[in-house]
């Protein structure tokens, strides 16, 4: 009984953080409510025993990419009036896509004999099962590759956001260093023969 | 008991309320990212609740490949937003014509 109230409490708190984020005036309450709405989804993952991937989420999403958000949305200097204008001449359109959505996936769910219903419940798990072992010995045996390749993704992810944000200013005064090294005395030095002049 | 309808009803009201919210910040860059991120949470509840409910751990590992993309993506498109920003001084999507598209 207790994990379907916390199920129901968690719920609440994520689809009301999410309607938040949607129609928040300011990106930074936005990016605040979809803080929260991560957490709350974590909740939700320990609650049906996806430990590591709860932890993770917290961890990346709200340690990382949301502060990347943050940042990102402070450092811009964003006409909000001019953005949020015309915000509800397509909002109908929205909802209505939202409302067949759920009505499509609700159809799914309730339907009887031939739905969800036939497929048992969740496989009780031991005490002494671990989700972080389980899943890094599947990780690191039948998943090697793909893990090595989003490793790769991820380095190409960091030199890319890095050299489309590395600015070059003008008349900076910076040192040259292959310039420097390829100097030599002959060209640098030149010596000037004139005969000595008596001072005046 | 939390059963699999549950979890399914609640990603997809995630879902139609991030998909909603991509019609109504249509003009906002930085909105429609956040909304992605949503998106790709609510797909992850999907795969978590039946990783689980089947008792095959191969759901979970393909969550953990979502979030490094989503993490991959959010990070190229934020570095573009900022270089837009600095070039146009705008990140609204009706001004984005420069290559009459």
């Amino acid at each position: 009984m207790l994990p379907l109230i916390l199920f129901y409490v968690f719920g609440t708190i994520l689809v009301a953080a999410a309607l938040a984020v949607i129609v928040a005036r300011n990106p930074v309450y936005s990016a605040l409510c979809l803080v929260l709405c991560f957490v709350t989804s974590a909740g939700l993952w320990l609650l049906i025993e996806a430990e590591f991937l709860a932890i993770v989420l917290v961890l990346v999403y709200v340690g990382a990419v949301m502060v990347l958000f943050l940042f990102v949305v402070m450092m811009l200097d964003i006409n909000l009036e001019e953005l949020r204008s015309g915000f509800t001449r397509f909002a109908w359109l929205g909802w209505i896509t939202a409302g067949v959505i759920v009505f499509e996936v609700a159809g799914v769910v309730v339907t009887r004999k031939l739905g969800l219903d036939v497929m048992r419940g969740p496989v009780p798990l031991l005490s002494s099962y671990s989700n972080t072992q389980e899943l890094g010995a599947l990780l690191y045996s039948k998943y090697a590759y793909p893990f090595e390749i989003a490793a790769m993704l991820l380095l190409v992810a960091i030199v890319a956001a890095i050299a489309l944000t590395l600015r070059h200013r003008r008349g900076l005064k910076v040192q040259n260093i292959s310039r420097q090294v390829a100097a030599r005395a002959s060209e640098r030095v030149r010596l000037v023969k004139m005969d000595a002049e008596r001072r005046e | 008991m939390i059963t699999l309808g549950h979890m399914l009803t609640l990603s997809a009201v995630l879902f139609a309320i991030s998909v909603a919210g991509i019609f109504l910040n249509r003009k906002n860059v930085l909105l429609l990212l956040m909304c992605i991120e949503l998106l790709l949470l609510a797909a992850n509840f999907n795969f978590v609740a039946f990783s689980r409910y089947l008792g095959q751990l191969d759901g979970q590992i393909f969550v953990f490949f979502v979030l490094t993309v989503a993490a991959a993506e959010s990070a190229i498109g934020l570095a573009i937003l900022v270089v837009l920003f600095r070039e146009r001084r705008s990140i609204n999507v009706e001004e984005l014509n420069r290559l009459q598209g």
